[in-house]
């Protein structure tokens, strides 16, 4: 979103989506040429001094695109900021993220959703696309103004009441309705609240044991076939948040087959860990909707490898120490994500052979970028990579392992899930419109 | 044994015998006219209450004091813990206070296991949520082999709110571990979803299961479980699953009734059932201070694993 | 709770006495037989003589063994003087362990039984018995638990084995044998109501 045109920069034997290694040109903020790796000389392609980078050995896919992040200012500025969660999400190969409404003062006018836009532009890590609330203070009431929204500088087209449900069925249709006179999209964190009342984590065996009060996988499932029928009879288009059991993956399945618009996103954390975890009673394993079984999770893999399940989104939440060092039912949900979500899909996705280098681009750039309604979005994984591509580029070591320490993370929190787990995957740089804003692991 | 009593799933059969033969040598000392011991004299036993209970808290503090050990009081209310300090600087304060054992009650199930990774000293958990109750169980235990010689092969029934009880499930890793063979009984909506994987029979049906039952342990049902819709008056749970003088009556003779404590006369149980000879709760209270002894003497009575001798740690080099 | 199950029970060493364990040559130390099962039962009648002479025929006397090695000694004790004498003295059992002093240096103990026979000890002769004495720390327990029981007319201790090596002023009354040993040896009583056979080794 920099108004200044990037210099070029030259990108010899990079590997576009794990194929041949090429050499590819960045100018005008897009791919400018890309040929056999050595083809491209420095000095022919008008490339200034130090803007080569000898990518031997990295992968490139199109840079991520995250449909649920938490950046938590105005508000908590304690816990990130958009400066602080940008960085990781540079580093973690993103150029775009959608920043969640439920801040405070909650992003339900344009005003709110204009000052989140423009803290982004100036932190420049990466672009930063604000969700607007789908009802005034999330309280799940009146409509928010979602047409001030979208008509403003920030240009929003999801919608969201995350952290809470749209659980009202009247107010649920209206907002789908009303959102098509701005293509905009209802993205519906999808939790019964009755069903959901004090409840701390999966709902099952684990939960009996524990003694916690269980979320019940039905909560889920029964919001979303609710709004997928919704959306079906008013010919809207419904994005479903951080699916998370076996039930909803046939669900969205069905509902796709009816030809109806729905999507669907998953986390990485729904892809890796389940509910065994809250057996430390350790709230860094406390995240809404839950973790879920062992069975429920390679559901989950399964949607996203079929497409059931659209892309994969971190629901990247940040919590402040005092909101975390607690006992289980007093502390916040959620988890950091920004930093580890590719290594997460490699490990769950990519290694297992799930998915592809081209099927990653799809679910973690591609496919989140059209249902965000950004623009210029390549059609496929394969004209991402190709001449005249934006030149938003994720490059990353597919064969590096790290170890996850929270002190490393460029978070303001430390609330990840993955502590001293070793991981697949380290991003090396990250280009967006054709600048770096990662180079060598670091923020440029 | 672990260096905390936080939930009796972690016990060991031989870690839970162990208790129990403690605490039945507690409960001859306690029998004797001196009932004070010098074994824990210069330990420190706080007792952290978040939660009221007048009842387990006394139990503890008599406990610990028969043991000579120096004990802190340490209720939510009235102290620093109520103007919303956190557990964890709690936990830390404690730490500051050298105690060399925490009792904790507390409203969230989990909070011993985290306050057991914030301090040294060990931590017992005295009730948390609804998840365990450790020393309940272990007297329970202790009761029912007072009275029956055995828990090994007994069939022990299970009344009530289970879903809500750290009783139950404390109880029923324990009897498990023990030998017993547990069947809980309950309305539907007051066992947890995940009760099939547990190891015990479950029964919609009092009248079906009493006749078989070695003993019948009644949980407390509170009256606000109406106003979750988990059953629709107190009458009717009554009619279903209290235990009045007649289901008593289709017991076997030599059949215990218990009940953890407070209960609610005429809703889960008749007054002429809790007042009788087959009635344990009364010995229930006494035996629950033998067997916190027990348990704070096996937690306390030894070096801690860091400060043993390494010639000592197989016992058997001569007392210097 | 750490190393305190059942099992270490026969792992109880009361002043010095390494018992329960199957070989004890095991860590390269020689051991030797310094008395056979005949040599204990003469020394048990023995004992019991002395016993009778000195508190006059048995007069009031009370029997309180110290678990493990001493319960069955003091039951032996009894069952020889009633066969001399046709006198019935009580024979109890005394559990010193939460009195004493060295608890914080080792795993925690497990608890014995206290048995005090009916009649109590109050102006008895109570007769403490052990199998080994050695520190003399384990009788200094036995007598601050037996003055929580009463107040005994006089109280006197008979041990199977004096070892030596005495850390407090103690001393034995009755002793069956003097064993002089260097601090690096261990004494093993074995007795058949506990280990199945009678003996006492020398380890080390
Ligand atoms: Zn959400």
């Amino acid at each position: 979103m920099t108004t200044t045109v990037a210099a070029p920069w030259l990108l010899r034997a990079v590997r576009p989506l794990g194929g041949e290694p090429a050499d590819l040109l960045l100018a005008g903020g897009r791919v400018a040429e890309v040929a056999r790796a050595g083809g491209i000389a420095p000095t022919t392609a008008g490339v200034a001094g130090g803007n080569v980078l000898d990518a031997d050995g990295l992968f490139a896919l199109p840079g991520f695109v995250d449909l649920h992040t938490h950046l938590r200012e105005p508000g908590r500025e304690d816990a990130e900021t958009v400066e602080s969660g940008t960085r990781a999400a540079a580093l973690g190969g993103y150029t775009t993220v959608f920043a969640m409404a439920n801040t405070n003062p909650v992003a339900d006018t344009a005003g709110v959703v204009e000052q989140v836009w423009r803290l982004g532009r100036s932190a420049g890590h990466c672009d930063v696309r604000p969700v607007g609330a789908v009802t005034v203070g999330l309280a799940g009431q009146r409509l928010a103004e979602l047409g001030a929204m979208a008509t403003s500088a920030a240009a929003v087209r999801v919608f969201s009441d995350d952290g809470h449900c749209v659980s009202d069925a009247l107010l649920m249709r209206r907002a789908l309705e009303y959102v098509k006179a701005f293509d905009g999209v209802i993205a519906q964190h999808a939790e019964e609240p009755r069903l959901t009342e004090g409840a701390q984590m999966n709902e099952g065996s684990c939960s009996a044991r524990l003694g916690m009060t269980g979320w019940p996988a039905v909560a889920e499932e029964a919001i979303i076939a609710r709004d997928a029928l919704l959306a079906g009879h008013v010919g809207s288009r419904l994005h479903v948040c951080h699916v998370s059991t076996a039930g909803s993956v046939e669900i969205i399945r069905w509902a796709k087959a009816k030809g109806w618009r729905v999507s669907a996103e998953v986390t990485p954390h729904h892809l890796l860990l389940t509910d065994e975890l809250a057996a430390t009673y350790d709230p860094v394993y406390k995240v809404n909707p839950p973790l879920r079984t062992a069975e429920d999770v390679a559901a989950l893999r399964a949607g996203l490898a079929d497409g059931t399940i659209d892309a994969v989104a971190t629901d990247h939440a940040p919590h402040a120490p005092q909101d975390k060092d607690t006992e289980w039912a007093a502390a916040r949900p959620g988890m950091v994500g920004l930093q580890t979500a590719l290594s997460v899909v490699i490990q769950t996705m990519v290694e297992p052979g799930l998915l592809d280098w081209a099927g990653v681009a799809e679910r973690m750039s591609l496919a989140p970028a059209r249902i965000g309604g950004l623009p210029d979005v390549p059609v496929d994984a394969r004209s991402s990579m190709g001449v005249g591509a934006p030149a938003n580029l994720t490059l990353f070591d597919p064969e590096a392992r790290w170890v996850v320490d929270p002190a490393g993370l460029a978070s303001r929190s430390r609330n990840t899930p993955y502590r001293g787990m070793t991981l697949p995957g380290q991003v090396h740089a990250t280009f967006l419109a054709g600048r770096p804003t990662v180079l060598d692991g670091k923020i440029r | 044994m672990n260096r905390h009593l936080l939930s009796t799933a972690d016990l060991r059969r031989d870690d839970a015998l162990l208790v129990l033969d403690t605490a039945e040598q507690m409960a001859r000392l306690s029998d004797r006219s001196v009932k004070k011991l010098p074994t824990l004299r210069g330990r420190t036993v706080v007792n952290l209450f978040f939660e009221d209970s007048t009842r387990t808290r006394t139990s503890f503090e008599l406990a610990a004091k028969r043991l000579s050990a120096d004990v802190i009081n340490f209720s939510a209310k009235g102290s620093s813990v109520s103007k919303g300090e956190s557990l964890k600087d709690t936990a830390l304060t404690l730490e500051a206070m050298g105690a060399d054992a925490v009792v904790i009650r507390h409203a969230a199930s989990g909070a011993p296991h985290r306050l057991a990774g914030w301090v040294r000293g060990s931590v017992v958990n005295a009730g948390d949520g609804t998840h365990e109750h450790p020393t309940q169980a272990l007297l329970d235990a202790f009761t029912i082999r007072r009275r029956l010689g055995t828990v090994e092969g007994l069939r022990v029934t299970i009344v009530g709110d289970v879903l809500h009880s750290r009783v139950a499930r404390s109880n029923v890793w324990l009897l498990r571990t023990l030998g017993a063979h547990v069947t809980l009984v309950a309305p539907p909506t007051l066992l947890p979803h995940g009760v099939a994987d547990w190891p015990v029979a479950v029964s919609y049906d009092l009248d079906a299961v009493l006749p078989g039952s070695d003993v019948v342990m009644m949980l407390r049902v509170q009256r606000e479980r109406m106003l979750g819709a988990f059953f629709p008056t107190e009458r009717e749970y009554s009619r279903r699953y209290g235990l009045d003088a007649d289901r008593a009556a289709t017991l076997p003779g030599h059949a215990l009734v218990m009940h953890p404590g407070p209960m609610v006369r005429g809703m889960e149980i008749a007054s002429e059932v809790a007042d009788s000879a087959r009635s344990t709760i009364v010995e229930q209270v006494a035996n629950g201070v033998s067997v916190r002894m027990a348990v704070l003497y096996l937690l306390l009575g030894g070096a801690g694993a860091d400060e043993r001798k390494p010639d000592d740690q197989y016992g058997e080099v001569a007392d210097r | 709770m750490a190393s305190a199950t059942p099992s270490s029970s026969a792992h109880r060493s009361e002043d010095g006495s390494t018992t329960g364990r199957e070989d004890p040559g095991g860590e390269g130390g020689a051991t030797r037989t310094v008395l056979a099962g005949a040599d204990i039962s003469r020394i048990i009648s023995r004992m019991a003589h002395q016993i009778l002479e000195k508190t006059n025929g048995g007069a009031d006397v009370v029997l309180l063994g110290i678990p493990t090695r001493g319960v069955p000694l003091a039951a032996r004790l009894a069952a020889r003087i009633r066969e001399v004498e046709g006198t019935a003295v009580p024979a109890g059992s005394l559990d010193p362990t939460m009195y004493r002093d060295d608890l914080r240096l080792r795993a925690v103990r497990p608890l014995h039984v206290t048995d005090i026979p009916d009649g109590g000890v109050d102006g008895r002769v109570v007769i403490l018995v052990d199998d080994v004495l050695y520190s003399g720390r384990t009788v200094r327990a036995a007598l601050d638990a037996l003055a929580e029981y009463g107040r005994p007319r006089a109280v006197q201790l008979a041990v199977l084995v004096d070892r030596g090596h005495r850390e407090l002023p103690i001393r034995a009354d009755y002793v069956g044998k003097n064993m002089p040993t260097s601090r690096r040896e261990s004494v093993a009583v074995r007795l058949t109501e506990t280990d199945g056979t009678d003996a006492v080794l020398i380890i080390g």
